[in-house]
């Protein structure tokens, strides 16, 4: 079974969100950027682990994005998988993206494409669901446990109050959260043995952007927080009621 | 021309969440000048769907096949793709939830359409078709144009206030031609937690965080929870340590949530804890360290001891309920 395993770079979950040009773009200037942690601790993991077990033969990597990924890319393969591919484009939506995917993935044909439940910039969590579409695959999204058996795969996803158990056949596409495998730390063998692992560019047919995002806002800055004595929660109570109005 | 949303339900219930996204649709409907056309799918009572006119739907396409009770995307899509060439609709509107996340790209892909995935706005017509919603876990806004002909939304559960009118939907009958994938899936096991609230859809929660010292504790943040009629969710190292159920987890790597109050305890306020949780109405933050960071982003803070302070808010609460019958 060969497994392709969606990569994403995202700015680090501690990075402060600065506009410039207007409010019409991020200011990247010092954000340091790591693979998203969807991708990185459960998809990723996961293939290694089907690759270790022998259930997979081939685990590859993919990322859409210009030449600036390349470190993040390095860094995914530092931790296994033996090839990565970068489909060099810099993509805007969703819809591009998981176009780009969709058609390298169907010149190979895997049979699993495993994503993380969703990218921590754009928080759309559409794009594994994109792919499975343009491929006339399965989805199955939010997944907290996997394991394949023969042609089938078995996931334990998330559903609301709960989780539930489902199958289908492959190929598939599968989207990563919590559960799915344990994080691992790149050692110093996987840095090295990276390096000579081969790591591809593509060259897309393009493909449209259905949206743009033409500006961006700063949340409001909270209008200053109303401290309670302890011994007094009637008095939280009572302002949770009559100025928050939330019970 | 109308506006299509699709309607969810537990075993037969529609959810509350889907009567705001009618009413979402309702609104683009008004401004364009169409009408709202919602498609259930799967065992509903008739009543159940007439009443979905009190949010703005004229007419409803029943889907009444057993099979669509239970999430087949495939199938939702090609019943959704069937309403919307009979209605000739330009707007389909789906939640931001589990459901829609597996349906309305699909509507995207196969309808060539922008999607703006958790909309938190209604579409700002006057220069395109530009919608808010959250990126950078919430740390930021963004203004997304849809540039398509066709536009699909996802709308951000629990974030417009429902407002119910006058009015009913009619109901009509929609035969759909399934294609041989649309059931793929096979549903093999549901575990359901039974009888809590479920956390995504929550009004009220209550969340414990490594100040609570052990699962011991844990009671008396489900006394809160449970006289205030909230669920309960807890931070990371919680769920790692395994006092929680993983499910309970919020935060960057977990759940994000955006109920009406969030009640933190003992919570350091990380911003990774922040990123699943700052889009709550309200915020409450007990805390021992005045000096922890949730502080700054609560809206009510009491400084003292988690295991001194949740008793005495059980207590007022179960007062106020006493006083507010
Ligand atoms: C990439 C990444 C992703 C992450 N994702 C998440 C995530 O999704 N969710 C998440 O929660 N964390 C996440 N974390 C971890 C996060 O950074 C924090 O470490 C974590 O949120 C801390 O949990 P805590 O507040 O429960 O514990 P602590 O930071 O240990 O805080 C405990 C708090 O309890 C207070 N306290 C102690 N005793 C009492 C008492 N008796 N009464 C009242 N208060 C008391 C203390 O003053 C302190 O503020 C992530 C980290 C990284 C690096
Ligand atoms: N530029 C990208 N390159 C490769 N994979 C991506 C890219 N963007 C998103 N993905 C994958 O799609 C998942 C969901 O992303 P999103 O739909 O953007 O929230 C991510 O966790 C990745 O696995």
């Amino acid at each position: 079974m060969k497994i392709l395993v969606c990569i994403s770079q995202v700015p680090d979950t501690s990075t402060k969100i600065i506009l410039k040009d207007n409010n019409t773009a991020i200011n990247n200037q010092g954000t340091t950027w790591i693979i998203n942690p969807y991708d990185e601790w459960y998809a990723l993991i996961k293939a290694l682990e089907l690759k270790e077990s022998g259930i997979a033969t081939e685990v590859h990597l993919v990322t859409v994005g210009k030449a600036d990924v390349e470190p993040v890319i390095r860094k995914a393969l530092a931790l296994g998988g033996d090839e990565a591919i970068r489909i060099d484009a810099d993509s805007t939506d969703s819809y591009q993206t998981a176009s780009y995917i969709a058609d390298y993935a169907r010149s190979v044909g895997y049979e699993l494409v495993l994503c993380g439940k969703e990218s921590i910039d754009y928080n759309n969590g559409t794009t594994g669901t994109m792919i499975a579409e343009l491929l006339d695959a399965d989805y199955i999204g939010f997944a907290t446990h996997i394991q394949t058996e023969g042609n089938t795969v078995i996931v334990q996803r998330e559903i609301e109050g709960g989780e539930e158990t489902d199958s289908c056949s492959l190929p598939a596409v599968v989207s990563c959260q919590k559960g799915v495998a344990e994080a691992r730390i790149p050692n110093m063998r996987g840095i090295m043995a990276a390096r000579t692992r081969p790591l591809k560019v593509i060259i897309p047919t393009e493909v449209v952007a259905v949206t743009t995002i033409l500006s961006y806002e700063l949340p409001p800055a909270k209008a200053g927080i109303r401290l309670i004595n302890p011994d007094n929660m009637d008095e939280l109570v009572e302002l949770l009621h009559t100025e928050a109005k939330v019970i | 021309m109308a506006v299509i949303v699709l309607v969810e339900h537990t075993e037969g219930n529609i959810k509350k969440k889907s009567f705001e996204a009618v009413q979402y649709a309702a609104n683009i409907a008004q401004k364009t000048g169409t009408g709202v056309t919602a498609v259930v799918l799967g065992t509903v009572a008739e009543a159940e769907m007439t009443a979905l006119g009190q949010y703005g739907a004229q007419k409803v396409l029943h889907v009444a096949d057993a099979r669509l009770d239970e999430l087949h995307a495939r199938a939702y899509a090609s019943a959704l793709m069937t309403a919307i060439q009979k209605e000739d609709s330009k707007v389909i509107v789906t939640l931001h939830d589990i459901n829609g996340r597996a349906v309305a790209p699909r509507l995207a892909v196969k309808l060539k359409a922008g999607l703006v995935a958790g909309a938190l706005s209604y579409p700002d017509m006057a220069n395109g078709f530009v919608i808010k919603k959250a990126v950078f876990s919430g740390k930021a806004f963004a203004f997304v144009n849809i540039t398509s002909d066709v536009k699909v939304i996802s709308v951000m559960p629990n974030t417009f206030p429902l407002q119910s009118i006058d009015g009913k939907a009619t109901i009509e009958k929609l035969e759909v031609t399934f294609g041989d994938k649309d059931f793929g899936i096979k549903v093999k096991e549901v575990n359901k937690v039974k009888g809590e609230v479920s956390l995504a859809d929550a009004e009220l929660v209550v969340s414990g965080g490594r100040g609570m010292k052990g699962p011991e504790n844990w009671g008396l943040i489900e006394d809160l929870a449970k006289e205030m009629g909230a669920a309960t969710a807890c931070s990371r190292p919680v769920a790692d340590a395994d006092w929680r159920p993983h499910h309970e987890h919020v935060g960057q790597t977990g759940g994000t949530i955006r109920p009406n109050l969030y009640v933190a305890v003992g919570i350091s306020g990380a911003i990774q804890h922040l990123a699943g949780v700052n889009g709550s109405k309200t915020i409450v933050v007990i805390n021992k360290d005045p000096e922890a960071p949730f502080f700054k982003a609560a809206n009510y803070g009491v400084i003292g001891d988690a295991m001194e302070v949740l008793p005495r808010l059980t207590e007022a609460v179960k007062r106020f309920k006493e006083t507010h019958k």
